[in-house]
């Protein structure tokens, strides 16, 4: 197909005549507009376009022409096509009457305003935010009591599922990145003790900080990525494909089918996994001490016994089961607060990662100040 | 653009899904300047006639002319060149989301010439206009708008660089019988001014018996006749018989027995 051109052929009844042929269509318009722009401002006498060799007219070249036309016509010029063929009438007349411009993008306030409205909207969500756990945490408690008053409306088949989804199957990840951290305990500890030939007491660091602290949060991060993350998107898929409103149209309470079970298979399956990661931090370290530092297995056990109350291990226990409530509750509100679109449920599931993580670290900074006071 | 000649042509097309054969020597001619209604009872592969044509899905066997070129034969600069002559539309729109209405119809031009902004934004603002949508749409977002605004939205995207075939997937489903009957005369008259093909997929009788030239019916694994309306209603075929016939037919067209006799 022949590209569009456009030439001056020269005076003609006192006006000038453009001619234009060729394809005039969106492939061609680039330069044609340029080449357009560039010969306008020379008019002042009256002007027609002869379209008569013009082979090819889409939307884009007549939306050209009629530009062109009209912008003459506004500063005073006489213009008009001639040797127009009916389809090219058509198009043109088409072009004319969605003579319609708009905005391309919504108005954007200026800046430092637009930082200060995102910042408040921001404080707001949280507050929001904040809001809802709360009384979604009022929602899971009143409906547990319901269901202890008659126990068989608890579900024991998806509670027995979901235990092993987010316990027996996290038990590889969990069990494997402890023992590592037990090695890397065992092995950074020991290079910095035996600078005072203290590297007995490496045993002692490791089960302090395994027992106490690391073990617990880190299998409840690991848990809050992998079924935290889990729960919001199966409930958000639920929720966009409106099987959450079509359980409460069928009398179902999706608090106590979805969430309730969700909420217990991680309160009861959580502690099961902190013992584990307990275990192979522990086994960990004692591999490390073994090869390393030469500290036999049956020496290590023995400092262990010194070197830990009981306390020690019930520290960590006892975040478990308040961990997993707070990961199992924001992981369902957010999935229950999926709007009905796709992407929202991608949104929410981050959100709920990061929340989940984050309320975990508060709670337990807040733990680490109630046992620092109680003096265990 | 006058009629003359077929602007697609498929021949011995096979689409097969595991075990499942959806199309079997399959044969479908599409004329320059028609618009053409692809019906079917669900499942009979529509929507897969209709990707496969657009390369969204590779046939196991059979050959697919568009514009007299093979696709399966087309170098890459070719299959691109291919695809700017022909728009899509898919069932809800498929704009994206996370441009405005005007920034999507723009995607297409952006990628594909070589436009100054200005010219960009005009043309723009022109197809909005020529798909019936107010002005205001333009810098709306996909989630802002109702099910028809995103489909005119979506119907100016796939007519962002002046193609001279327009798929259409189910444009009126899932629209008030008002806005589809909006829709169809939308597409009439788009097909008119700017001289399209239309290959359209739908189950609209009102769209058939409206805008389409003929009539492609998919049954048993290919294409089982083709042509005007007055045929279909003149086929013995019990399915035909069934779909053209049936209490859905007589509403979209009262006086259809009238027709017959």
């Amino acid at each position: 197909m022949a590209d569009g051109w456009l030439k001056l052929a020269g005076i003609e009844n006192g006006g000038m005549l453009l001619q234009a042929g060729g394809s005039w269509d969106a492939r061609n318009v680039t330069r044609l507009d340029g080449e357009l722009r560039g010969l306008l401002p020379d008019f002042s006498e009256p002007l027609t376009f002869d379209l008569a060799q013009v082979k090819r007219l889409d939307t884009a070249g007549a939306w050209l022409l009629y530009r062109t036309l009209k912008d003459l016509r506004e500063r005073g010029l006489q213009a008009d096509y001639a040797g127009v063929t009916v389809e090219h009438a058509a198009m043109l007349e088409t072009v004319a009457a969605n003579d319609q411009p708009c905005e391309i993008e919504p108005p954007q306030s200026s800046s430092f305003i637009a930082i200060l409205d995102h910042l408040g909207g921001g404080v707001l969500d949280v507050l929001e935010e904040a809001k809802q756990q709360v009384a979604f945490l009022g929602l899971i408690l009143t409906t547990l009591a319901g269901t202890f008053r008659h126990p068989s409306r608890l579900r024991l088949v998806p509670l027995v599922y979901h235990m092993e989804k987010v316990g027996l199957n996290a038990l590889p990840i969990v069990g494997l990145i402890s023992f590592l951290i037990g090695v890397v305990l065992a092995y950074q500890g020991a290079t910095q003790l035996q600078r005072f030939g203290a590297e007995i007491f490496v045993v002692n660091l490791i089960a302090v900080s395994v027992l106490r602290e690391i073990a617990i949060l880190l299998t409840a991060i690991v848990v809050a990525g992998r079924s935290g993350s889990a729960f919001t998107a199966e409930i958000g898929s639920m929720v966009v494909n409106e099987e959450v409103d079509a359980m409460r149209t069928l009398g179902l309470n999706p608090i106590e089918v979805l969430v309730l079970p969700r909420v217990l298979a991680l309160v009861i399956t959580l502690p099961l996994l902190a013992f584990f990661a307990d275990m192979c931090g522990l086994f960990g370290g004692m591999l490390m001490c073994w090869g390393a530092l030469e500290i036999s297995p049956g020496l290590y056990l023995e400092r262990l016994q010194g070197a830990v109350s009981p306390w020690s291990f019930w520290v960590g226990m006892i975040k478990a089961p308040v961990f997993a409530f707070l990961i199992a509750m924001v992981g369902c509100l957010e999935g229950l607060r999926v709007t009905r679109s796709a992407e929202s449920v991608g949104q929410q599931t981050t959100r709920s990662v990061v929340t989940g993580i984050f309320l975990v670290i508060v709670v337990d900074a807040m733990f680490s100040i109630f046992f620092a006071a109680v003096g265990v | 653009m006058s009629l003359g000649g077929p602007i697609i042509r498929i021949q011995g097309l096979k689409n097969q899904f595991g075990d499942q054969v959806i199309h079997e020597d399959l044969d479908l001619e599409v004329q320059a300047g028609e618009i053409l209604g692809v019906v079917g009872g669900s499942g009979t592969g529509k929507s897969v006639l209709l990707r496969t044509i657009t390369g969204l899905n590779k046939p196991r066997a059979g050959r697919i002319e568009v514009f007299d070129h093979d696709l399966a034969q087309v170098t890459p600069d070719e299959r691109i060149a291919l695809e700017q002559r022909w728009g899509v539309l898919f069932q809800d729109g498929a704009l994206f989301s996370s441009l405005t209405v005007a920034q999507n119809i723009e995607v297409p031009m952006k990628e594909h010439l070589d436009m100054p902004t200005h010219l960009r934004d005009e043309i723009a603002a022109l197809k909005i206009s020529m798909v019936g949508l107010p002005p205001e749409a333009g810098s709306k977002y996909p989630s802002e708008l109702s099910g028809g605004m995103r489909k005119r939205a979506g119907l100016a995207r796939s007519l962002a660089l002046d193609p001279d075939l327009i798929f259409l997937d189910e444009p009126t489903a899932g629209l008030d019988p008002v806005g589809a009957a909006n829709f169809d005369q939308l597409v009439k008259q788009l097909q008119k001014n700017l001289g399209l093909t239309v290959f359209m997929v739908t189950h609209d009788l009102d769209s058939l018996h409206a805008i389409c030239d003929r009539i492609a019916v998919l049954a048993e694994k290919r294409v089982l006749v083709v042509g005007p309306m007055a045929d279909m209603l003149r086929h013995g075929h019990p399915w035909l018989r069934e779909y053209f016939h049936g209490p859905r037919a007589r509403a979209a067209q009262p006086n259809l027995d009238e027709v017959i006799e």
